[in-house]
C-alpha cells in the first residue's frame, strides 16, 4: 500500500498533468456543442467591456467604410420605399398584416470577431437588456453572418457562419431548390452548400440565399455566389457546390438581428407533428 | 528567489497577455503563421521551477488568453502540455555542467542556438496541440502541420526580438 503511495507521489506532475488536461479538453468540448451550456465567454461583463474598448479604437479607423455602407443601404431601403407606394391607376391588394410583422429588426455593432479558427465566434454589443435573445439571426446588408449562442444583461456571443457547426438553411435564387449551407473551416471566403440533388442544373454564378423555411432568417437574404458545381465523390446523390460568401467577414462592423415572432409557435407545432427542423 | 524576482515574472506574464490579446489576436500572417508571445512568459520562468506549479500557472494563464479569443480550452489544453514538456525538454537539452542556480533559460543568458533548440520543439508541441484540437474532425493532417510550423517560427522569431529589443543584456562574459 505503502509503496503504491509512494509511487503515485512521484507522479504527482504527471497526474495533475492528465488532470488539468481532460478539464480543458472538457471545456472545449461543452463549449463547442450549440447546445452545451456556455458560462465562460465574451458575453461576460468584464471581458465584454475590455473587448469593447478595443473595438471603440479600431473602429474610429474604419468609420469612413462604415459610413459609405450605410449610405448604401440608405439607398437601396428608398428604392424599395418607392416601389411600396402605390401607383395611381392599379389595383391594390392588401397583405396579412400578420406576415409583416412577423419579424422584427434590430441593430448591433461587432465587438470581437475572429475568422482564423474552425469554431469561430462574433461579440456583439448588444444583450439581453436590449431584447437580443439566443437563437436570432444575425445579418448585415451584404448577406447572412451568423445566429445568436448566448446573451447577458450587456452582450451576446453569436456563432459566425464561419462555425463548422452552423447549418443555414437555404435555396439557389434561381431553381428555388433548398439545402444548406456550412462551412467547412477552410477559406474563410468560402462555404459549401449541402444537400442539392444531383439533378438540379446548379451553375457557377448562380446566387444563394436564405430559404425562409428554418425560422430564423427571412426569406431572401443572401448568402453567397455560386462558384463551383461538381458532382459529391462519397455520395453520388448530391452535388457538390462551392459559394464564394456575400459577406467579408473580416471587415463586419455594423449588423442587424432578426426575430421571428412566431418562432415559438411553429417550433411547438413541429415538436406537436414530430418534425425534426435544423436552425 | 529575491522580491525583484518575485515582482518581475508575475509583471511580464501580464504585459505579455496584454499585448497577446489586444494587438497579437488579430494577427495572423498569411492566414497560417499565428504568433503566440504569451508563451515567452512561461519559457522564461527560472529553470528551477518545479513542475507542479509551472502547471498551474500555464493552466491559469491560458484559460484568460481563452477568455478573450473565444476558445475555450485550446490555450488552456496547449499552454498545460507546453509547461508538462518544459522541465522534461530542459533536463534532455542540459549542458555539460548543468545549469546555474536561479537561472533564466533567456536568449542573453543561452545565446542564439540554445534559446532555438529550446523554445522551437515546446512551441511546435503547444501549436500541434492547439490546431490539431481545433481543427478536430474537420482539418486535414497537413494544415494542422503547416498552420503549427509557421505559427512557431513566427512565435520563436517574435521571442528573440522581443528579448533584443526590451531585456537588458549581460555584460561581459
Amino acid at each position: 500500500m505503502l509503496r503504491i503511495l509512494q509511487f503515485l507521489y512521484r507522479i504527482r506532475a504527471f497526474l495533475l498533468f492528465i488532470l488539468l488536461e481532460v478539464a480543458a479538453v472538457w471545456m472545449v468540448v461543452t463549449n463547442n456543442s450549440p447546445q452545451g451550456a456556455a458560462f465562460f465567454n465574451s458575453s461576460n461583463a468584464v471581458i465584454g467591456s475590455v473587448l469593447k474598448k478595443q473595438a471603440d479604437l479600431v473602429q474610429f479607423f474604419s468609420l469612413a467604410q462604415a459610413n459609405e455602407q450605410l449610405a448604401d443601404e440608405n439607398a437601396q431601403i428608398l428604392e424599395k420605399l418607392q416601389s411600396f407606394s402605390r401607383p395611381a391607376d392599379s389595383v391594390y391588394l392588401q397583405l396579412d398584416s400578420l406576415l409583416m410583422v412577423s419579424y422584427e429588426f434590430k441593430g448591433a455593432r461587432v465587438i470581437g470577431n475572429s475568422i482564423r479558427f474552425s469554431q469561430n465566434y462574433i461579440t456583439l454589443n448588444k444583450g439581453a437588456k436590449d431584447g437580443v435573445k439566443p437563437g436570432m439571426g444575425v445579418f448585415n446588408s451584404d448577406g447572412v453572418i451568423g445566429r445568436v449562442k448566448s446573451v447577458s444583461q450587456n452582450y451576446a456571443v453569436a456563432f459566425s457562419l464561419l462555425n463548422t457547426g452552423l447549418l443555414v438553411s437555404s435555396k439557389i435564387k434561381t431553381t428555388n431548390d433548398f439545402g444548406s449551407v456550412q462551412w467547412d473551416g477552410g477559406d474563410a471566403s468560402e462555404a459549401n452548400l449541402l444537400y442539392i440533388p444531383r439533378h438540379v442544373k446548379a451553375q457557377p454564378g448562380d446566387t444563394v440565399i436564405t430559404s425562409g423555411f428554418n425560422a430564423v432568417f427571412p426569406e431572401g437574404i443572401p448568402i453567397g455566389v455560386i462558384s463551383e458545381v461538381n458532382p459529391d465523390k462519397d455520395n453520388p446523390n448530391y452535388l457538390q457546390i462551392k459559394l464564394k460568401l456575400a459577406v467579408d467577414f473580416g471587415k463586419i462592423t455594423y449588423v442587424y438581428l432578426v426575430e421571428n415572432t412566431q418562432f415559438e409557435e411553429l417550433d411547438t407545432l413541429f415538436q406537436q407533428s414530430e418534425v425534426s427542423n435544423e436552425y | 528567489m529575491n522580491i525583484r524576482n518575485l515582482l518581475i515574472y508575475p509583471l511580464r506574464l501580464i504585459l505579455l497577455v496584454l499585448v497577446q490579446i489586444f494587438l497579437l489576436k488579430n494577427l495572423a500572417l498569411f492566414g497560417h503563421a499565428f504568433a503566440f508571445l504569451y508563451l515567452l512568459g512561461l519559457l522564461l520562468m527560472p529553470i528551477s521551477m518545479r513542475t507542479i506549479p509551472l502547471l498551474l500557472i500555464a493552466f491559469g494563464l491560458g484559460f484568460i488568453v481563452d477568455l478573450f479569443y473565444e476558445t475555450i480550452g485550446l490555450h488552456t489544453a496547449a499552454a498545460t502540455l507546453l509547461a508538462f514538456l518544459r522541465p522534461i525538454w530542459l533536463k534532455v537539452i542540459s549542458p555539460t555542467g548543468g545549469y546555474d542556480d536561479l537561472q533564466t533559460p533567456s536568449f542573453n543568458q543561452m545565446g542564439l542556438g540554445w534559446f532555438l533548440s529550446y523554445s522551437f520543439p515546446l512551441v511546435f508541441g503547444f501549436s500541434l496541440m492547439f490546431f490539431g484540437l481545433d481543427q478536430w474532425g474537420f482539418g486535414s493532417f497537413f494544415s494542422v502541420l503547416n498552420k503549427s510550423l509557421f505559427s512557431s517560427i513566427f512565435t520563436c522569431l517574435l521571442a528573440i526580438l522581443v528579448q533584443l529589443l526590451f531585456f537588458k543584456r549581460r555584460r561581459g562574459i
